[in-house]
């Protein structure tokens, strides 16, 4: 295919030129080019169909704000749907398909929807698919989302990278025409750090797609010169490809940089994308305006844009959407892009004014109408025009420029909830009151339309904002440049249209507006939901004005009566990639690796995420095929003899000064006072509500020192808590507190030959026999000569145990001794299910048990909160819903048949009562196959458990099907009467 | 949003980590007769203004510091900033 729509002139590489495909065809564009001006170059009109009814589109903008030509970029991993082809700088290589279509673009089976439109008009859905409404899940829902839908995924992983950056700015500029421009100039030379952001890759906004002249130049050389100026200033940072999405609180802006996307594939170690957090003291809001469309019969067909879009696509790409146009517009801005598209050799078929008395021209005719048709199924072949005179005319034409005026591009204006306000004389919304802290709107963004206008709005309003930040501000000379004034007369649609189109990508006419009026959907706010005008992935930019003002008149309202609806971030689509940046995949989050992580992995340790945490789950050893083995193995061998747990994932903090135990005394509903120097204690620690919130032992190492120990899970929770009962509670208490979790190793020791085995690494003056160190002593000893310790002697698993930590970089030489020590005693590792099965045998409460809707009571631990003091939760703790009679109480399960699991989180239920939540008499919190009763068992929560013990209930869990009868006994499993940690 | 940390000054709010109204610096005496009925109303009653909230944010990811921060709930407008625990001896809070 050759260029055959390509002019001459613009700011495109005719040096460079690139091949791409589209639909699988070949063509050329050429360096500078977007794939929309290139398709338009190469005489493509057709981009994509429309997501309700498949219609044939073309390109109605030149930018963003493009609600129709919408393709699939790229091909494999990097395909990327729903990409604006207005938008996508052209790079050599380049594939694109259209969307929403089968099989092909030009032919589209679904386009039967287009001759069933009467049926589908708005509200068509849920008056439609209400009844049966078993149907909607099985048969509507599917069936609707293979119709509508735009692009598909890849399904690939996406090979890109993402980064996230933060920024800090006196002044964020958002946007680069002739108002930013003029603005940057004159903050940068006031001194201010300044950011220049624009969505383009060419900076200068309007200046590029227009001929008229700034003083002597250029309007797009004056651009560049003042871009290599800006860029020559250290305080300025220009952004092209970066387009500012929202405006968030306290003067925060978040920004994506499209870093890679004019690369068929980033260059090494770049990211694809960054999403930047820009925190400015001041920002400027000079985002240009946007032109809006007329609605009209068939005002939908390709060749069918905006008269600006046209102008850009002619002067800044040389690129015309046929050699034959006609211009239908309100204002004078139309006759415009027919004067520049004549100079460039297209031949003006008319120009329609919908205002009388427009001057004549010499080149063209310029006639006093409205179009109230058009035909040419696949492209815009012909108009049809009611002249003022009541004739009608037919005027033949590849392309139709269309110009309903400007509105002023508020949409960040909106995002902290202000609503944007009418302005009569422009007959467009302007930037409302409450704009975002710090925010100022100038030139065309504010109703300052002429270039002269935006330059020196751009200027005075930097000037201003120099000044409010203590800079003296040095206003920079501007060019001469157009003053014309705004003459328009508003029109939005041409009346008694059949098929007129409001918003093109959500197929929304002014049809449906009306209808959704006459349903009594009468709030801005309620017709934007009904008809769904405005809500696809354009936000509406082309299309909200029209559909309010039309909505205004069926009423017989004003348009600032009617309101308007508010814009949302992100200004456009934003990739989920770039949100992400980093996080994902195993970065998703930071993993924590313990002390004894190096070597577990030596041993071949199978690992578990616990919280960020990982842990060894076990250490399979060879000729062991199930982890059951290894586990049974594990707690077989550490009861018989001593095995070895890594537990510094537990919490940590260190409690010190002299109300340290009076501090403990409100944190533990159990006492604390009287613990004496080198003993430990259990805790439970309830919330204010008196629900359990964790557990874990105080020692206390000196008067003024305690250790406090939490749950692996709630270390930072509680350590939180602790912080809000020290500075906002009793703030005048002598206490300090601090995370050690990170700085201690600490390992569990247990099982019989548990003291024997740390005799040999305990230091010879420290006494650990059961007299000098018995259960639940604590103390800091030395340990293989000299190195600095801490010994504990608690036990979770029930047997002789200690637990030991040393400071964490001597964690792994410490593991290693301690196995290489322990040889002659048969010591073995184990992992967190070992763990898990010995406590779950010894009855302890662990996660499980303490799951945020247990009580102390519930625990069997009721009496231990202690009504002499006044301790977090003690006083809600009496409420009377959780003192019931027949409360839940923790107790052990054993299956009757032995052969039987015993699944947790099944629930309990009395032999012959019916099966319903009403009878429900508890579940099972925590199972495992015990390998010292040779069966499975299980503790969990059951009405007035401790008083039925013997008793034979059922176990049911309707889920997995699973109903079998278990007898409740006591929850400790292994050594009840505790002589094994005493021994 | 940022919150000016009065200690290390303009700090932004993802350090934070928030916790509720500021009311819950008044924890009423437990030993009181009256406490299970003022302990209810501590834990469940609370104000729930559309405008000025003083409310508890903890600087989890900086220094630690509870903070009483003044916020308009619906501008996010931030009028003050405090420590809290400045605030609870003002309060009459002590040990």
């Amino acid at each position: 295919m050759t260029q055959k729509n390509r002019l001459q002139g613009g700011l495109i590489d005719r040096g460079q030129s690139y091949t791409f495909r589209f639909d699988g065809k070949k063509m050329t564009g050429h360096a500078g080019d977007t794939l929309a001006s290139a398709l338009l170059a190469n005489g493509v009109r057709l981009m994509g169909r429309s997501f309700k009814y498949h219609r044939p589109r073309g390109p109605l903008t030149a930018g963003s704000e493009e609600p129709n030509a919408i393709v699939e970029l790229r091909e494999g991993a990097r395909q990327e749907p729903n990409t604006r082809a207005t938008t996508a700088e052209l790079f050599d290589g380049l594939v694109a398909k259209s969307q929403n279509r089968w099989p092909s673009l030009a032919f589209d089976a679904l386009s039967v929807n287009d001759r069933l439109s009467s049926f589908f008009a708005a509200g068509f859905y849920y008056k439609t698919f209400m009844w049966p409404a078993a149907f909607w899940e099985k048969l509507y829902e599917p069936m609707i989302r293979r119709a509508a839908g735009l692009g598909s995924l890849s399904l690939q992983n996406d090979p890109d990278s993402y980064d996230k950056g933060f920024l800090h700015c006196d002044l964020l500029i958002t946007g680069a025409g002739p108002s930013g421009l003029a603005a940057a100039l004159t903050a940068g030379e006031s001194g201010l750090q300044v950011i220049l952001a624009d969505e383009d890759f060419v900076i200068g906004g309007r200046l590029n797609a227009e001929t008229f002249s700034l003083g002597d130049s250029l309007g797009s050389d004056w651009a560049a010169q003042t871009v290599a100026r800006l860029r020559s200033m250290p305080n300025v940072r220009v952004m092209p490809r970066t387009t500012v999405l929202g405006a968030f609180d306290h003067g925060i802006y978040g920004a994506v940089e499209r870093v890679s996307d004019h690369l068929a594939v980033p260059e090494a170690d770049k990211p694809r994308q960054i999403l930047w957090r820009i925190y400015s003291k001041r920002s400027l809001l000079t985002a240009g305006a946007l032109e809006r469309p007329i609605a009209f019969e068939n005002n939908d067909r390709p060749g069918i844009m905006l008269a600006s879009a046209m102008r850009a696509y002619a002067n800044r790409w040389a690129a015309t959407p046929a050699q034959r146009v006609a211009i239908f517009t309100n204002n004078d801005d139309g006759h415009r892009t027919a004067a520049d598209l004549h100079a460039k050799g297209v031949k003006i078929a008319a120009v329609i004014d919908t205002r009388p008395g427009q001057p004549i021209s010499i080149d063209y005719e310029i006639l006093h109408g409205e179009i109230i048709d058009t035909a040419g199924r696949l492209g815009l072949r012909r108009i049809t025009v009611r002249l003022a005179s009541g004739e009608t005319r037919e005027i033949e034409c590849g392309a139709l420029g269309v110009s309903g005026g400007w509105n002023p591009n508020v949409s960040l204006t909106c995002h902290q909830r202000s609503r944007p306000a009418w302005d009569e004389n422009i007959a467009a919304f302007i930037p409302g009151g409450d704009l975002p802290s710090g925010m100022t709107v100038a030139g065309a963004a504010r109703g300052v339309f002429s270039t002269h206008g935006a330059l020196t709005d751009g200027a005075e309003a930097a000037a201003r904002i120099a000044a409010d930040l203590g800079q003296t501000a040095t206003k920079p000379e501007l060019p001469k440049a157009e003053d014309a004034p705004i003459q328009i007369t508003p029109f939005w649609h041409v009346k008694d249209a059949k098929r007129a189109w409001v918003d093109q990508q959500n197929d929304v006419t002014a049809k449906d507006v009306k209808l959704a009026h006459q349903e009594n959907f009468v709030s801005v706010e309620h017709l934007k939901r009904y008809t769904t005008l405005g809500m696809a992935t354009d936000q509406g930019k082309t299309s909200n004005m029209a559909g309010l003002a039309i909505m205004a008149e069926i009423a017989g309202k004003s348009i600032p009566e009617v309101g308007t609806t508010m814009y949302r971030p992100p200004y456009t689509p934003a990739a989920m990639g770039v949100l992400a940046g980093r996080s994902r995949g195993k970065d998703f989050r930071p993993v924590r690796k313990t002390p004894s992580h190096v070597w577990a992995e030596e041993q071949g340790a199978v690992f578990v995420e616990v919280g960020n945490w990982l842990r060894a789950q076990w250490f399979p050893r060879k000729g062991e095929t199930t982890w059951r083995e290894s586990v049974d193995r594990e707690v077989l061998q550490t009861r018989k003899s001593v095995g070895i747990c890594d537990v510094t994932t537990l919490g940590k903090i260190d409690v010190q000064g002299t109300d340290a135990a009076a501090f403990l005394n409100r944190i533990y509903c159990n006492g604390f006072a009287k613990l004496a120097v080198g003993r430990t204690r259990y805790g439970l620690m309830l919330r204010e509500d008196g629900i359990a919130m964790d557990d874990g032992t105080a020692a206390r190492l000196a008067d003024d020192h305690f250790v406090v120990t939490t749950t692996t899970a709630n270390a930072v929770s509680v350590y939180r808590h602790m912080e809000f009962v020290r500075q906002c509670l009793f703030p005048d208490m002598d206490v300090q507190l601090i995370s050690t979790t990170e700085a201690w190793a600490q390992f569990s020791v247990a099982g019989p030959n548990a003291r024997k085995l740390l005799q040999k690494v305990v230091d010879a003056e420290f006494d650990i026999s059961n007299e000098g160190f018995p259960f639940m002593a604590c103390g800091e000893i030395t340990v293989c000569g000299g190195l600095r310790a801490r010994l504990f002697r608690i036990s979770f698993s029930g047997e002789l145990a200690y637990e030991i930590a040393v400071p964490t970089r001597y964690g792994d030489a410490l593991i290693r001794r301690l196995m290489r020590e322990g040889q002659e005693f048969d010591v073995v590792a184990y992992g967190t299910e070992a763990l898990g099965v010995m406590r779950i045998e010894k009855g302890h409460a662990a996660g499980n048990e303490l799951n945020g809707t247990t009580t102390a009571l519930n625990l069997g631990m009721g009496r231990m909160v202690s009504q002499a003091k006044d301790s977090i939760g003690t006083v809600l703790s009496r409420r009377e819903g959780l003192n019931d009679a027949d409360a839940l109480k923790l107790v052990g399960f054993k299956p009757v048949d032995p052969s039987k699991k015993v699944p947790a989180g099944a629930h309990l239920m009395t032999i012959g009562d019916p099966v319903n939540a009403a009878h429900d008499q508890g579940y099972v919190t925590s199972a495992c196959y015990s390998p010292n009763l040779g069966h499975h068992i299980a503790i969990g929560y059951l009405k007035s458990g401790d008083q039925r013990l013997g008793e034979v209930v059922r176990l049911i869990s309707p889920l997995t099907g699973f109903d079998h009868e278990v007898e409740v006994v006591s929850a400790h499993f292994v050594d009840p009467e505790g002589e094994r940690l005493r021994a | 949003m940022i919150i000016n940390h009065p200690l290390l000054g303009p700090r932004d709010a993802a350090e934070f980590v928030y916790k509720g109204d500021a009311a819950l610096i008044h924890r009423p005496d437990g030993m009181a007769p009256d406490a299970l009925e003022s302990f209810i109303e501590y834990g469940y009653l609370r104000d729930n203004p559309a405008g000025e909230h003083r409310e508890l944010w903890f600087h989890e990811q900086g220094d630690r510091s509870w903070l009483v921060v003044s916020r308009n709930t619906l501008t996010h407008e931030i009028t003050s900033v405090e420590l809290a625990r400045d605030v609870a001896r003002r309060e009459g809070r002590s040990k």
